[in-house]
């Protein structure tokens, strides 16, 4: 590739290259920037920063969104991994074949229609206020315990079809290599299927981890008192809105690397699959 | 003795019969290449023998014992039938020695010690002890079926199937394969492959059959079969050959 990488040729290049490099930094400037030139000289706009960008609100604000963010993280992690295990669990069920499997396959399609065609408020809704309503012994009556269980429903029939999409991408000549080495259904499933099934999932399942982040704050309507609810909080006592928009912050500061990390992972995955075509 | 004994196999694909009252017996160290065109049957002939392709009448026995015979249990068949397939179908998440004693250890409950060291016997073996740490995506494509060769050998088949098992490589990757394949016919291994490689089915085959529309229209010596066909439809489909240059040497 190197061979004789001549002065002028060089020069030219790096030329070639930053010019639309230049380009597209002037044009997000010069757009943008008059964005920002419009809002700012429009004469509603210091209501309407005083109302959600008050830095002094924002600072009063933010050690209680900030705990409140931290109850969201905890909730998100711990569903994140119980919804990653429930998931495979069904999407196993769903993948063995034969008679003796048929009760745990209509578990599994049964329970992702059910969940799937549910909205996850409802879910949260239903769970957290009609459960610890019935005063039953033995049971958890927190909302908290109870909106962790209708997001985990709820989102582990996402992913238990991205599982079996993962699953059933695997060529069937591996199913078959397993079978004449006399594996059984389960071993198939363990050591030839699911490792591969696991890698082609990993940029889908991003984006469902992505996704729920966001709808822990449907739990704050249970009083749980997460990053939004704290948000809601401020406001209540003082009537700005500046609390919600340090919540959008902290929110957004977490979302934006997981999606890029997608991206990038998924770029890698295609690279890997061209590879293996060739 | 006859390792394999097919009598009368008949299997339909919905409305489309693809084999046709086959009767083909193999003995003990024979090499039987099966040729024809493409949809003639001979790959689902080839996976009938090891109970991956189920038929619809007739029988297959090895070594005297009907294939869904109870005395063989549940994986007593795969340990006396391997097959290699086209896409070699290595698990890729695996390391070749992974691959190889995955069997050995999860199915005939092999101590790993020892299955790792039959496993790189074999790869010594066939040239590719350098390879054991490897995966599957970073060897050639003659490399990997020479792997999965090993694989299929592992478990200490008595009969092996092989289904064009040179059709996906190029073709200066062909060679290193039919080698092994040559090596293992030395060593008594008995075989039953489907080629399109004529040359190699010359130089390899005790028997050749010719397959077509389910049946084997005809069968016989490797030299008298090529050289002098009997059957119409033979001739037709060896002229064919012929006439894309790749069984110039035979004639």
């Amino acid at each position: 590739m190197t061979r004789r990488p001549g002065k002028g040729r060089r020069k030219i290049a790096l030329k070639d290259r930053l010019t639309p490099v230049l380009i597209s930094l002037a044009s997000v400037v010069v757009v943008f920037g008059s964005i920002a030139w419009f809002v700012g000289s429009a004469p509603q706009w210091p209501r309407i920063q005083l109302q959600f960008f008050s830095i002094e609100a924002m600072v009063e604000a933010a050690p209680g969104v900030a705990r409140g963010f931290l109850v969201s993280l905890q909730i998100w992690l711990v569903s994140l991994v119980c919804i990653g295990i429930w998931a495979l669990i069904l999407a196993i069920f769903r993948a063995m074949s034969g008679p003796w499997f048929a009760p745990l396959r209509v578990f599994a399609i049964v329970y992702v229609d059910l969940f799937r065609g549910l909205p996850a408020l409802l879910l949260v809704l239903l769970l957290g206020f009609g459960i610890p309503a019935l005063n039953l012994p033995g049971l958890p009556r927190e909302g908290l315990f109870w909106g962790g269980v209708a997001l985990i429903l709820s989102y582990s029939a996402y992913a238990t079809e991205v599982y079996r999409s993962g699953i059933e991408a695997v060529h069937e000549g591996q199913s078959m290599a397993a079978k004449s080495l006399g594996l059984t259904q389960w071993q198939t499933l363990r050591y030839a299927i699911l490792p591969q099934a696991l890698r082609n999932v990993v940029p889908a399942m991003l984006n469902l981890v992505v996704a729920l982040q966001k709808d822990v704050a449907l739990l704050s309507v249970l009083g749980v008192r997460d990053a939004v609810r704290e948000a809601q909080i401020y406001t209540a006592r003082t009537f700005n809105y500046s609390s919600l928009v340090v919540a959008a912050i902290l929110f957004l500061l977490a979302t934006i690397p997981l999606a890029r990390l997608t991206d990038h992972l998924q770029r890698k995955d295609r690279q890997r699959r061209l590879q293996g075509a060739l | 003795m006859h390792r394999v004994e097919i009598e009368k196999l008949t299997k339909f694909y919905g409305e489309r019969q693809v084999l046709d009252q086959i009767d083909l017996s193999v003995s003990d160290h024979e090499v039987v290449c099966l040729i024809g065109a493409s949809g003639s049957g001979k790959s689902t002939l080839l996976r009938c023998i090891n109970g991956l392709t189920e038929f619809d009448e007739g029988s297959i026995r090895i070594d005297g014992v009907d294939i869904y015979d109870e005395s063989f249990g549940r994986t007593g068949l795969y340990k006396k039938v391997g097959i290699v397939f086209q896409a070699y179908n290595l698990f890729p998440t695996m390391s070749v020695l992974g691959n190889i004693t995955l069997a050995p250890i999860k199915v005939h409950g092999r101590p790993r010690a020892e299955a790792e060291a039959a496993a790189m016997k074999l790869l010594d073996l066939f040239g590719l002890g350098q390879y054991a740490k490897s995966y599957p995506e970073q060897l050639s494509g003659g490399q990997q079926q020479r792997v999965a060769i090993v694989r299929s050998l592992a478990t200490e088949p008595e009969v092996l199937l092989l289904d064009e098992v040179t059709a996906a490589l190029d073709p200066e990757l062909i060679g290193e394969v039919l080698k092994i394949i040559h090596d293992l016919k030395q060593t008594g291994m008995t075989m039953v492959i489907v080629t399109h490689e004529m040359a190699f089915a010359r130089d390899v085959a005790d028997r050749v059959c010719f397959l077509d529309g389910g049946r084997i229209i005809e069968q016989g010596a490797p030299r008298e079969l090529f050289s002098k066909p009997e059957n119409p439809r033979t001739q037709k489909f060896l002229q064919r050959i012929i006439e894309s240059g790749r069984l110039a040497a035979l004639v």
